[in-house]
């Protein structure tokens, strides 16, 4: 059996960003103290969101240049995962709220825009299972994808930058910022990042997998049948 | 050029024509305001500018959606057929577009002057909240147009205009709300110039999106 070297290398990430990023020192900081730990956990989830969509958009577009099946099952499956990962964000997020601001739901400005983002791709599995058609569905949804995501640009990097948050890393960047990002964090963050985005395409990857074999098993018994 | 003007006669004669539409849209403003209406009574002094700011937004979002949901939603199949063997795609998306912003307008202005008459003006800046409100539609017209064209092909577009269209939306509305805020705290006008500018590039960003895809939902 073959196994490929960035399978071993996504475990070996996790496995290396479970043990460090519970073990290792962190900096001491006023209210944040050990959850900042969350850092490693919730900030990779955004990061693998934007990726699995920004996957979903380039298929989605692929498909809108010359459409087949294959590119369809490959945008939707790199959006359910996508989403997957979004609702996890949402949720480690809520958790590290609920220790350091006092409440899981703050209505933070990016606690908002991300609920929002989920949102739209809430509407785009909801436009899918409502249009019959094969071939209409995958344009249509292809369609709402591409224009979902660039009417959501305004949305996560420039209405957030006009207006204050609590978020750390706020002022310009709204991720994270360099004071709350040490050196020695950084040795940890990397690697989850990467960690988890590959997970992420290893998951849609083995979705896509499943999805086309099925596409294929149902090819065949059509043909036997017909 | 012609073209487009032809096919925006063709819009204001057709709307002209059955004018149950529009008397209907007309009503659905205003019952909606007389609901806020009857539901605070009289207690007039209930409704701080934020409550005037929330009420007026979600009632104009509401009336611009089915207004816009329309522009495909009713039309019939062959119709459909018929404008797709004599214009291109781009011309249709252009026409209905304008179409649908002068009636979002002509239906925010409306539903600001009911406002003012049933309720109160908390705003103090008109001019610029007059500029929002040309931004907004615009912002409306541009935005859902496509989605209608999307919506018309599902079984059940009604609600799929609804879902579809609130999170594509809700950046117009953000900067909107921020602005008309503005106005009523009687900020100076150049305060919301740069909200403002955000909202004409919002604007600018839907439709240059929508004119690229667009042909992909026509041709079927």
């Amino acid at each position: 059996m073959k196994t490929s070297g960035w399978k071993i290398l996504c475990v070996v990430l996790l496995l290396y960003t479970a043990v460090a990023g519970l073990l290792l020192d962190v900096p001491r900081l006023n209210i944040v103290n050990e959850t900042i730990r969350a850092l490693y956990f919730h900030v990779p989830m955004w990061f693998g969101m934007v990726f699995l969509f920004s996957m979903s958009l380039w298929h989605a577009i692929r498909y809108l240049r010359n459409p087949s099946i294959e590119t369809d099952i490959h945008s939707f499956e790199y959006a359910t995962v996508g989403l997957v990962f979004g609702v996890l964000g949402i949720i480690t997020g809520m958790i590290w709220a609920n220790y350091t601001w006092g409440s899981p739901w703050h209505g933070d400005p990016k606690q908002n825009s991300a609920a929002i983002a989920l949102l739209v791709y809430l509407a785009y599995f909801i436009l899918r299972g409502s249009l019959s058609n094969d071939e209409q569905r995958a344009k249509l949804s292809a369609v709402y994808n591409v224009f979902a995501f660039v009417a959501m640009i305004p949305l996560l990097f420039i209405i957030p930058r006009m207006t204050s948050s609590m978020h750390p890393g706020n002022g310009g960047n709204p991720g994270f910022n360099a004071y709350d990002l040490d050196s020695k964090m950084r040795l940890v963050f990397y690697p989850a990042v990467i960690g988890w985005i590959l997970l992420g395409y290893w998951i849609a990857s083995l979705r896509i997998r499943l999805k086309l074999a099925e596409e294929k098993l149902n090819e065949l018994e059509h043909e036997k049948n017909s | 050029m012609n073209f487009i003007l032809a096919l925006l006669q063709k819009e204001f004669s057709l709307e002209l024509k059955r004018k149950s539409v529009i008397a209907g849209l007309g009503l659905y403003l205003v019952s909606m305001v007389f609901i806020i209406y009857f539901s605070f009574a009289l207690r007039q002094n209930l409704i701080t500018p934020l409550v005037w700011s929330a009420l007026f937004w979600i009632t104009i979002l509401f009336v611009a959606i089915n207004t816009v949901a329309k522009s495909f939603i009713g039309e019939k199949r062959g119709l459909e057929i018929y404008f797709y063997s004599i214009a291109s795609p781009l011309m249709i998306l252009f026409s209905k577009m304008i179409y649908n912003f002068v009636l979002c307008l002509i239906l925010s202005l409306t539903g600001y002057f009911l406002f003012i008459l049933l309720l109160n003006n908390p705003v103090n800046d008109h001019l610029t909240f007059l500029l929002t409100l040309l931004l907004t539609s615009l912002g409306f017209a541009t935005s859902l147009t496509l989605l209608s064209g999307i919506a018309s092909k599902a079984n059940n577009s009604n609600i799929l205009m609804a879902v579809l269209s609130f999170p594509v939306v809700i950046s117009v509305l953000l900067v909107a709300i921020k602005v008309t805020k503005n106005c009523m705290d009687d900020l100076d006008p150049s305060v919301s110039y740069r909200p403002l500018l955000t909202l004409l590039a919002i604007d600018a960003l839907v439709s240059a999106v929508s004119f690229i895809l667009f042909p992909f939902t026509w041709k079927n």
